[in-house]
């Protein structure tokens, strides 16, 4: 059979030298790489202490922001949900009431936002579809382990971007 | 035996167990920071400073396991087993010499637990009894795999221990005694037995990584093949025990070679050191021995890590290139070298004397 390609090596099976042989040689070259790898930086990153750097597009856990008067920015218009490749966005829309005006920018509002961390792919769809500016991606926070599966699904209680009162950053 | 003498016997006995079984624990915690070093990570170091609990947590963890006696196997031996690996892997660090003698009060202490004049075989029957754990367990599992192990264990013990033997008679023709102390002894300074004997070294070497059923020779454990060997039905502290007589004899080990060859509790320019350091013999002999001790350890120790050191880098052998490489190779190879020590003493005898 034609071979293939052109860049197949021929392997003749040599006899082996004494030094091949008898092992030692062939040790010694490996205890010396093993002993160069004990003196090496060592690559572990003790995690709670310390963080892994992130770039700077880094996509973590969602946030629904507030406008500059601490009112919530979203209207529920479900273009997030639409735009979501893995269907982790649900919510429910409802009117806002008279007197409500210093919670909801617009008069609709989301009475339920949820995100199942378990389906989001993080891949930011929902962020860019949003014409209103209300859902990011954090570069700096993640949705950590739980032991439950109906932890992950998160609701507007850990989604909504705490007011400015109360924010201690 | 007088009183005294017996009453220091017996803690020297004890402290020289106590130091075994700290050694066997930490070596532990030394294999895996070890293995994480050369693996370029960190190891261990969440349970205490620099991880320095960890064997406790390790043993506390043993402890809390289920015991698990499979329904088909002999019990009694069952439990036997890992007792006998454990109790024999202590008894060997008996006729070690950690040290020369101190004197304290006219009275000559000598640093070793019972000198008897066959210390070298008694250390080889001790060892060569080590065996009888893993097979005993092996064979009371009732499992096939444990018993594959068991012999594998077995058959590769005996090979190698043919080699050793016969490296050491090589350095029996030197030194001719068999006491531990008079061969520590006679390589006094810096006259070690290394450089009269680097390929029998190099045999016992080898021979002491199959005895101790270390890689690239753990066979008689190679999960790949045997799932985990003779101890694949054990669980518990009975595990624990297995695999902390696999320690001990490292110990044991580590110390025997820093004995033979590298000149035990000697070290260079001894005596002129002892004699620069005070004008009253006395003084001079006990600060000499005491570091002559810390040299015993440090030897010790770098053979443990040269345990290690091979563990993370070579891979496991094949069974039959294990029993090829011991019966073809290192047999000849030890024949060879007690010849060329034979016709060594005879040249130096005729030409020196």
């Amino acid at each position: 059979m034609e071979p293939l390609t052109n860049r197949s090596k021929k392997l003749a099976k040599k006899e082996m030298t004494f030094a091949e042989k008898a092992y030692l040689p062939a040790i010694a070259q490996g205890l010396g790489i093993t002993l160069k790898h004990f003196f090496k930086k060592k690559s572990t990153i003790q995690y709670p202490e310390e963080t892994r750097q992130r770039s700077d597009v880094w996509r973590g856990l969602h946030v629904l922001k507030r406008d500059e008067e601490g009112r919530e920015r979203c209207t529920a218009c479900g273009l997030c949900a639409v735009a979501c490749p893995a269907e982790a966005i649900t919510m429910v829309a409802g009117e806002r009431k008279v007197g409500e005006e210093h919670l909801y920018r617009e008069e609709k509002y989301a009475v339920t936002y949820e995100v199942n961390m378990l389906r989001c792919i993080f891949c930011g769809m929902c962020e860019e579809a949003c014409p209103k500016a209300a859902i990011f991606l954090q570069d700096d926070k993640i949705a950590p382990a739980r032991y439950e599966r109906d932890e992950f699904i998160y609701g507007k209680d850990r989604l909504v971007e705490p007011l400015k009162t109360t924010e201690t950053k | 035996m007088e009183s005294v003498d017996l009453i220091y016997k017996t803690i020297y006995i004890l402290v020289i167990f106590g130091i075994t079984l700290l050694i066997a624990t930490y070596s532990t915690y030394a294999e895996r920071k070890v293995a994480a070093f050369i693996q370029d990570r960190i190891g261990p170091n969440r349970a205490g400073p620099f991880g320095l609990l960890q064997p406790l947590a390790d043993a506390g963890k043993m402890f809390f396991k289920e015991e698990f006696i499979p329904a088909k196997s002999n019990k009694a031996l069952f439990i036997l087993g890992p007792g006998v690996a454990m109790l024999i892997a202590c008894m060997s660090s008996a006729v070690i010499p950690f040290g020369d003698m101190l004197i304290i009060g006219g009275r000559e202490v000598y640093l070793q637990a019972i000198e008897v004049n066959i210390g070298l075989l008694y250390v080889f029957g001790v060892v060569s009894l080590g065996v009888y754990g893993v097979m005993i367990g092996g064979w009371a599992s009732n499992n096939k795999f444990s018993l594959l192990g068991a012999i594998r264990a077995a058959s590769q013990n005996i090979s190698y221990e043919l080699a050793m033997g016969l490296s050491i008679i090589a350095i029996l023709m030197m030194t001719g005694s068999l006491s531990l102390r008079e061969i520590a002894a006679q390589q006094a300074g810096f006259n070690w037995n290394i450089w009269y004997q680097p390929l029998g070294f190099i045999i016992f070497l080898v021979c002491a990584f199959a005895e101790t059923n270390r890689t690239p020779f753990d066979l008689p454990e190679c999960e790949a093949e045997l799932v985990g060997g003779y101890h694949t039905e054990y669980s518990s502290m009975k595990l624990g025990l297995f695999l902390f007589a696999e320690y001990i004899n490292i110990f044991v080990a580590s110390a025997v070679m820093a004995t033979l060859y590298f000149g035990a509790y000697n070290f260079p320019f001894m005596h002129e050191l002892g004699a620069l350091i005070s004008d009253d013999p006395v003084i001079a002999n006990n600060v000499i021995t005491i570091l002559g001790v810390v040299v015993m350890f440090a030897k010790i120790f770098f053979f443990i890590f040269f345990f290690m050191w091979v563990r993370w880098t070579l891979p496991r052998f094949r069974f039959d290139q294990l029993m090829k490489l011991g019966w073809q190779i290192l047999i000849p190879l030890a024949i060879l070298n007690i010849i060329l020590t034979g016709g060594g003493i005879l040249l130096k005898d005729h030409f020196f004397n």
